[in-house]
């Protein structure tokens, strides 16, 4: 690609630290003019620390800036704004758009350049009294939106938009710029259509023509592999690849993005108990009893589920889990992994069949699915998880008083009053068996530390003595050792009681060192359920969206 | 041990602490009476105490101060006028029961002799109803406009003073005591309860010495009554309901995904707080002897919101000792800037003081909660 002369733009080792939790590691690499990279990874490999830094974000500079040097054009530059980085010609678009809904095309395009009238008042004054040149500015976004070999009236007000035009006229915006030489798109085609995604696509192979450089960000491998020269996979902050587009194919860059092989895993395999413990609710028991021998109910049966729940909606989802197993559900964020526990809990709108043993549970109500015995750590721990201003025996103790009547004295239904002293002798069961750091029960769950916080989101399950244990990213921004410790209780807590549990997590060597069967969710639906030892690489084309159809294609090729 | 002593106390309760005590400390030195001061303090609390309190449960379950404390307030001033327009009729049905159902103390002679605490009795029992049903809808509404409650409650506090004003006067209210002298009909501004149930509270068990040295008056029965409404509180803040609702204040989203109907226990929370407004000024009125009607609750709520966050309360989390602190206190204020400072400046300064401390302690209140804000 060196042609001997400087590059654009060169990164060298480029890191990162966040408070002591490593993110970026030795970046290296150059951009040529009018060239496309593609940057692919999985969530939380760093993509978007590299585009902060690259971008002058303030979070980079107001939490220690950054290690190693970034070059354009041969000499070092240190961004501390995003405004640096424009005036270096850098442009960015970003996942979420950044567009006023109540202006038109043109007057987002030439935000804050737009053309002005001179007048005797700007003497006066400043710029800012000029009044602005409709129709030069109209002709100007005209000629940005025409090079993407789109036709958008630049008339046509923001908020009538579809979205995949808002998409194109943010990109409009940054060509408009007249300096600018390198552009960065993060996850632009996310929200296109197939048809749209082909023309954006063309549009920037036009632009990269013109000599723009663009770093282009996407889970759609097929997409990153049509566009891109060059792809650069990171993983963990480090980057594993760097190899021109035509020399890899999705099957291998999915299976860089995930991770090690297989065989480096350290999967311990469990069994998933065929005979099953007694139960100890009556009617689940009769139907599951092991005497009978016949045909095992599933635990959890979930049938066309669909969860209105903002950001992570889920279509259409059937699965089944066996009693005692612990399931995994993966995927990329915002793909509804999330939404099918929560949906399930009843903390969203769903719709579809839901069955535990067999039997149909009302859906949007929370306390009937607590009522089956249900019990479910929350994603979102200080949000939902935890009563931050509250005792930790409150915390722990509070869902089973209220969904079980326990901790209370008193004649049920007419007088009870809490048992402080109850409540407390089964907070510190809880802190000693799970090891939780803090001064006694009386301490407040927000003064705790992020791991210590999960165990105690955990200790409120158990209290439960649930069936059916849901928990979703139980591990998401916990240190490395209490990580481990979570996920050994969880294994230990199936293992004694036979608990079924379903973990949902975005981390998938998670999912696979600790789950029997994991299911990977692909923009709301279940794109397919694999054991754990399955290869790395086959849960990460599930992840990315190639179906097995586009893969044979292209092995042939 | 001083620091650890302040911040579990905080700044502004000791300041204030420290001012009062000062206050009672000049007081011999400008000719004000400790006893005298001491014992109008008492009454005063005794008097407040009940409407501070109906500030407990709306803050506990997340709706904020009970600005709209004026509605609580009409319930409990509709209960005071319906127990003396209809005292006649309740007496004679009363003794009626005690002839139906042959119980044979429940007569005339008893009826008589208790008289004034069967009134009594007889307002609080109108006003929880009424006051029952407007906090239900006082509660739908809240529920409407999460996360802007305390305005929205202040502006139901105004407008439901407002439409009162005119309903006094179009109520068909009779009795000769309470209506306008020239027309017969409508009620006056202020009404007397002497004759009804004046200070049947606060003179019950009252310790009252009036020597020639000693000038002290303790409303014991009042500050009993107060005690017993403490205490049903702090119980029912520690029942199932109680614990919901402040896990309900405390984080929403858990009490939902813990199986917690969130609206239901915000609806019970603000009836409470409404029912305990309107036992509350019926306290003060027994204690004060007039009924004050129109205008009267427009600001009624201000002292009240003062009172609890100058004891310590946050606008989303409040005890029941914050409500004695914070009523002790800001009574005594009131009771000793006029006869103490005006005695010394020889102006009159009680109104401003009164004001600066209420409005500020509400301001500085505010401000805490936006920084805590997560």
């Amino acid at each position: 690609m060196s042609e001997g002369n400087t590059p654009l733009l060169r990164l060298d080792h480029i890191g990162k630290e966040f408070y002591g939790n490593r993110v970026l590691s030795d970046i290296s690499f150059d951009i040529n003019a009018g060239e496309i990279i593609g940057l692919v990874g999985e969530n939380g490999a760093g993509k978007s620390t590299l585009l902060n830094i690259l971008f002058g974000m303030p979070v980079i500079s107001s939490t220690g800036g950054h290690e190693g040097k970034i070059q354009i054009d041969g000499r070092n530059v240190n961004f501390t704004s995003p405004n640096q980085a424009l005036a270096h010609g850098i442009g960015m678009v970003h996942q979420e758009f950044s567009l006023i809904p109540g202006f038109t095309a043109a007057e987002n395009i030439l935000l804050n350049r737009e053309v002005l009238n001179g007048s005797s008042m700007s003497y006066l004054f400043s710029d800012r009294v000029s009044t602005l040149n409709r129709t030069a500015m109209n002709e100007r976004a005209r000629a940005a939106i025409n090079t993407l070999g789109v036709n958008i009236s630049p008339y046509m007000s923001v908020s009538e938009m579809p979205v995949g035009y808002k998409q194109f006229i943010e990109i409009a915006r940054e060509i408009d710029r007249k300096n600018t030489r390198l552009l960065f798109l993060d996850e632009p085609t996310a929200v296109l259509a197939e048809s749209e995604a082909e023309i954006l696509i063309a549009a920037l192979k036009k632009l990269a023509r013109s000599g723009i450089a663009i770093v282009f960000i996407s889970h759609r491998l097929s997409e990153v592999k049509e566009l891109c020269h060059r792809i650069l996979v990171l993983r963990d902050g480090r980057l594993i690849t760097d190899r021109p587009a035509d020399e890899l194919t999705t099957r291998q860059i999915a299976s860089l993005m995930v991770g090690r092989q297989s065989s480096s895993v350290d999967l311990e395999k469990h069994e998933i108990p065929e005979e099953i413990p007694a139960e100890p609710e009556t009617a689940d028991s009769v139907l599951a009893s092991p005497k009978k021998k016949k045909k095992i109910r599933p635990a959890l049966k979930v049938e066309h589920l669909w969860v209105d729940m903002p950001g992570e909606t889920v279509r259409d989802v059937s699965f089944e889990v066996k009693k005692g197993e612990i399931f995994g559900i993966g995927g990329l964020a915002g793909h509804g992994k999330l939404g099918i526990p929560n949906g399930i809990m009843g903390l969203y709108p769903a719709g579809g069949t839901v069955r535990l043993f067999g039997r149909k549970l009302t859906l949007n109500k929370p306390r009937a699915a607590l009522g089956r015995k249900m019990a479910f750590v929350s994603e979102d721990r200080r949000g939902v998880g935890l009563l931050l201003d509250e005792p930790l025996d409150w915390n722990i103790t509070f869902t089973a008083m209220q969904t079980q009547g326990r901790f209370l004295l008193g004649i049920p239904y007419i007088f009870q009053v809490r048992n402080e002293h109850a409540m407390r002798r089964e907070a510190r069961k809880f802190i000693d068996s799970l090891s939780i750091k803090c001064t006694g029960p009386g301490q407040l769950a927000g003064e705790l530390s992020g791991g210590n916080q999960q165990k105690v989101c955990l200790a409120k399950a158990f209290v439960l003595r649930p069936n059916i244990l849901l928990i979703c990213e139980p591990t998401r921004g916990i240190d490395i050792g209490a990580k481990s410790l979570v996920l050994d209780t969880l294994k230990e807590y199936n293992r004694e009681n036979g608990t079924t549990i379903i973990i949902t997590s975005s981390e998938l060597e998670e999912l696979r060192s600790v789950c029997n069967r994991v299911a990977i969710v692909d923009e709301g639906k279940i794109a397919g359920i694999l054991p754990a030892s399955s290869p790395a690489e086959d849960f990460g084309m599930l992840m990315m969206g190639q179906t097995r159809h586009d893969e044979e294609g292209e092995e042939s090729a | 041990m001083i620091r650890r002593f302040i911040q579990n106390a905080g700044w502004p309760r000791i300041i204030i602490a420290l001012f009062l005590l000062g206050l009672f400390i000049a007081a011999p030195f400008v000719g004000v009476r400790v006893d005298t001061s001491l014992s109008n303090t008492l009454v005063r609390f005794g008097m407040n105490g009940v409407m501070v309190l109906a500030m407990i449960p709306m803050v506990q379950a997340g709706c904020g101060l009970n600005f709209g404390l004026p509605l609580g307030i009409i319930a409990g001033l509709l209960g005071a006028t319906l127990s003396i327009e209809w005292n006649t009729e309740i007496l004679a049905w009363l003794s009626g029961l005690g002839t139906q159902y042959k119980i044979s103390w429940l007569n005339d002679m008893f009826v008589t002799a208790w008289r004034e605490p069967l009134g009594f009795a007889s307002a609080i029992i109108i006003a929880v109803p009424i006051a029952a049903i407007l906090g239900w809808f006082y509660g739908k509404l809240l529920n409407r406009v999460k996360g802007d409650e305390m305005m929205i409650a202040t502006y139901v506090g105004f407008s439901s003073v407002s439409f009162m004003c005119i309903a006094w006067l179009l109520l068909p209210y009779k009795h000769p005591t309470m209506v306008w002298g020239y027309a017969g009909k409508g009620l006056r501004t202020t009404i007397s309860v002497e004759g009804y149930w004046l200070h049947v509270l606060s003179d019950s068990l009252a310790l009252n010495i009036q020597t020639d040295d000693i000038h002290l008056y303790i409303p014991t029965g009042m500050l009993i009554f107060f005690a017993v409404m403490a205490v049903l509180v702090w119980i029912f803040m520690r029942t199932k309901t109680g614990t919901a609702m402040t896990a309900v204040g405390s984080n929403p989203e858990f009490a939902r995904a813990s199986g917690v109907n969130v609206d239901h226990m915000r609806t019970v929370a603000v009836m409470m707080s409404t029912i305990l407004g309107a036992v509350g000024i019926i306290v003060y009125e027994q204690s004060f002897g007039f009924i004050q009607l129109y205008m009267g609750p427009f600001y009624m709520a201000l002292p009240a919101v003062a009172s609890i966050l100058l004891g310590g309360a946050s606008v989303n989390k409040a005890g029941i000792l914050n409500v004695i602190v914070g009523t002790f206190l800001f009574q005594g204020i009131l009771t000793m800037t006029p006869s103490v400072i005006n005695s010394y400046l020889q102006t009159d300064m009680s109104e401003v003081i009164r004001l600066i401390v209420s409005n500020g302690m509400i301001l500085y209140a505010l401000t805490r909660k936006v920084r805590a804000g997560r």
